[in-house]
């Protein structure tokens, strides 16, 4: 290599010119820091178009009777808003970013194991991701089953369901190659020294995250190429007026998509599990056990889809044994918790960004958790199955959980990402109104839930008005929060302060490169001699 | 930047076989539909089964098992650095892939001209038991056949690669890949034969 190799190697990730130039540069690149950003920006995009739906289903929600638009009209948003918000956003949300960017960086590799097959991914759900919004405005109308699809109404409904249903199954390739590509990258990719278990924890979540997208995606694509095979071919698998059964449909779709909701929190957790030794400079308490609940969360959770059809007619045994591992799953969450506060105990705590987004996650966390209960057991599911408690639980599930530990990941790895610092008054004041906006917004919706209101419909009874105006007012709290909190990142990633290799003082291997890394992230590729949270040098 | 070229035939295979256990569960959304429905029908799919042909079956068995031989056969080769040997096995497989494809032309061909096919009037008469059958008949073995289409690019693609001295008896993951899949692909058929041919 000659000296003017060496020094086009150095150059930062953000800075380096390749075959391509500007955009093209980018769009193109197989840089995994790159391809991290391309998805930052596409998700960032849609989740900007998700809360403005979510915003105005809550606009409209503000008084009974129509106030802003018609029933077909709501239908259409809550399907649109469901369908980004899960397909867009959460399942790739912090793997594609996150993973991308950190994952080699974390396990002292240059890149991931497959580079093109990644660009290719990003490519894939940028496809799906038209295909799948090109639905809102061709053929009959937007869809409007909501983002399950269920059966018979997604093949009866005569909106435009097909687009919706392929962009779906397409999204799910991008999800598949991602996972494949973590995977192999895991298990030959790591730094000379690093064994199993001194890898750390962010990683890890990664790794089972990655078995999930693997070996559940393929179930829901072959159900939604079902639903256009129902379509179309008028097929019958789950037409009762054919023979066929709907609720084979809903067994098939939640097969995979409760282990969404683990592609969902896993690498959240796994975001957590890096911000609180950093900020309690102090090793995680129970690494093992915390490797290990990864695990076997990933796993339990293949068996408990049942929990979302406790009134579609299963047999009570089923009822039972699905009730019992659901139970079950929240066990390994629960040790998670322990740890995670254990590791705050007697920690010398640095209360920054990063640290108090951590910390509401964890509150908002036990929320939704808790409340996973009572939709766990059989009795209390009945009373509250498709209720507005049932939207108020997995909104403080994903986007408490997922949300927070997001803006807790983007917050924490921003001076890495971007090498700029940015303002933390503003956004600690961003988190402020957030949080409280948040809270206001999802917490009502308990009470209206247990009161009897149903979820997804445009109107309510008159007794549910006071809590619909506080929830409103909570949206539009959380909408200027979140307001902030971008903002400040744009305006900081542009001009803010240049930020040091480690500001937070972290010991995992992405603080010991330079912000931003350079183009292959090392010079030389580390060698591990100790526990991944080790404090002490 | 040649230091960024490195190669990693494990971690290929890795990959390859990951991708393979997707696909296994991607069939296994209709193995398990297939299941629930041959366990509510059981007598109509009995009759249904009959009206297939096993002879036709059993050829298409045998032609993929032979295929199968010949594709491992053509990695064989490659290892001993018999380039001559190694196209020829290749076509060989192309031409057994191809021969699979027109029968099963022929035969989903004489189904849809007999009026069995999803949503036909015949069907509806038949009721629900047999919509089914044909049903999954059609979406499985449909999508098996696509599946075939696939190889055969794919196969395709490492016959060039071999003829133009891309993939040598130093370089051959992408050779050994296909041939992992062309191997699913078989082992997939191996079971959809009995399943719908000779459960009468």
């Amino acid at each position: 290599m000659n000296a003017e190799s060496t020094h086009m190697h150095e150059e930062n990730y953000l800075k380096y010119q390749g075959k391509f130039k500007g955009l093209l540069g980018w769009i193109f690149s197989t840089d995994h820091k790159r391809i991290g950003l391309l998805y930052l920006y596409s998700i960032a995009a849609f989740f900007i178009l998700g809360a403005i739906l979510g915003l105005m289903m809550k606009l409209e929600l503000i008084a009974p009777g129509k106030t802003i638009m018609e029933a077909q009209t709501y239908n259409g948003i809550f399907t649109l808003h469901g369908i980004t918000m899960i397909f867009l956003i959460v399942i790739p949300g912090i793997p594609a970013v996150f993973g991308n960017f950190l994952l080699p960086i974390m396990i002292g590799a240059k890149d991931v194991a497959f580079p093109k097959l990644n660009l290719a991914s990003w490519w894939v759900y940028i496809f799906g991701a038209i295909v799948a919004v090109s639905s809102q405005f061709m053929g009959d109308g937007p869809p409007d089953t909501g983002w399950t699809f269920y059966a018979p109404y997604s093949f009866k409904t005569n909106t435009n369901m097909l687009p919706a249903v392929l962009g779906a199954f397409i999204l799910g390739f991008s999800s598949v190659l991602t996972g494949l590509n973590f995977i192999v990258t895991i298990h030959r990719m790591r730094a000379p020294g690093m064994k199993w278990l001194k890898m750390p924890l962010f990683p890890w979540a990664l790794y089972a995250t990655a078995w999930v997208q693997l070996l559940a995606t393929p179930i829901v694509a072959i159900t939604l190429l079902l639903v256009v095979l129902e379509r179309t071919l008028q097929i019958g698998f789950f037409d009762p007026a054919l023979g066929g059964d709907p609720v084979l449909y809903q067994h098939l779709f939640w097969i995979y998509s409760h282990p969404a909701v683990y592609i969902m929190i896993l690498p959240a957790m796994g975001v957590i599990s890096e911000i609180l030794p950093t900020f309690s400079q102090k090793p995680i308490f129970g690494y093992k056990a915390v490797v290990f609940s990864t695990m076997l969360i990933a796993f339990i959770g293949y068996f408990v889809w049942g929990h979302h059809m406790f009134t579609s007619g299963l047999s009570e045994v089923s009822l039972v044994a699905f009730s019992f591992l659901t139970f079950l799953v929240a066990i390994p969450s629960a040790i998670k918790v322990f740890n995670w506060v254990a590791t705050l105990y007697q920690g010398s705590i640095v209360l920054k960004t990063p640290l108090i987004w951590a910390a509401s996650f964890l509150v908002v966390f036990m929320i939704g958790g808790l409340t996973g209960l009572v939709l766990g057991s059989l009795a209390t599911n009945v009373h509250v199955h498709d209720t507005a408690f049932v939207v108020a639980h997995f909104h403080y599930i994903i986007f408490g959980g997922v949300g927070f530990a997001f803006f807790a990941a983007i917050h924490y790895w921003f001076p890495k990402i971007f090498g700029r610092m940015y303002d933390a008054k503003t956004a600690n004041t961003g988190w402020g109104i957030f949080f409280i906006g948040f809270n206001t917004l999802y917490f009502p919706m308990f009470y209206l839930g247990i009161k009897g209101m149903p979820r997804r419909y445009f109107d309510y009874l008159p007794e549910f008005h006071g809590a619909n105006i506080l929830s409103t007012f909570g949206a539009i709290i959380l909408i200027i929060g979140l307001t902030i909190i971008i903002s400040n990142l744009i305006k900081s990633a542009r001009n803010g302060e240049p930020a040091e290799a480690n500001p937070w003082n972290g010991v995992t291997l992405e603080w010991k490169v330079s912000s931003p890394p350079s183009l292959e992230n090392f010079e030389e590729i580390p060698t591990i001699t100790k526990k991944p949270y080790d404090f002490t040098s | 930047m040649t230091q960024q070229i490195h190669r990693d035939d494990e971690g290929s295979k890795l990959g390859m076989w990951l991708f393979i256990f997707n696909e296994l569960l991607f069939f296994g959304g209709l193995f398990i539909t297939y299941a629930v429905f041959r366990y509510v029908h059981q007598e109509a799919f009995h009759f249904a089964a009959q009206e297939l042909d096993v002879w036709l079956g059993a050829a298409n068995t045998v032609i993929l098992l032979v295929s199968s031989a010949t594709i491992a056969m053509s990695i064989s080769t490659i290892k001993m650095g018999n380039k001559k040997l190694t196209l020829a096995f290749l076509a060989i497989t192309l031409l057994l892939a191809v021969v699979f494809l027109v029968n099963k032309y022929f035969e989903w061909g004489a189904k849809i001209e007999h009026g069995l096919f999803p949503s036909s009037a015949m069907l509806a008469e038949l009721g629900a038991g047999d919509t089914m059958f044909y049903g999954l008949y059609f979406a499985m073995t449909g999508l098996h056949a696509l599946h075939i289409l696939v190889g055969i690019v794919l196969i395709g693609i490492v016959l060039l690669r071999v003829k133009n001295n891309k993939t040598t008896k130093d370089n051959h993951q992408i050779q050994e890949n296909v041939g992992l899949y062309w191997h699913l692909v078989d082992i997939i058929w191996v079971f959809l034969f009995p399943l719908f041919y000779l459960i009468a």
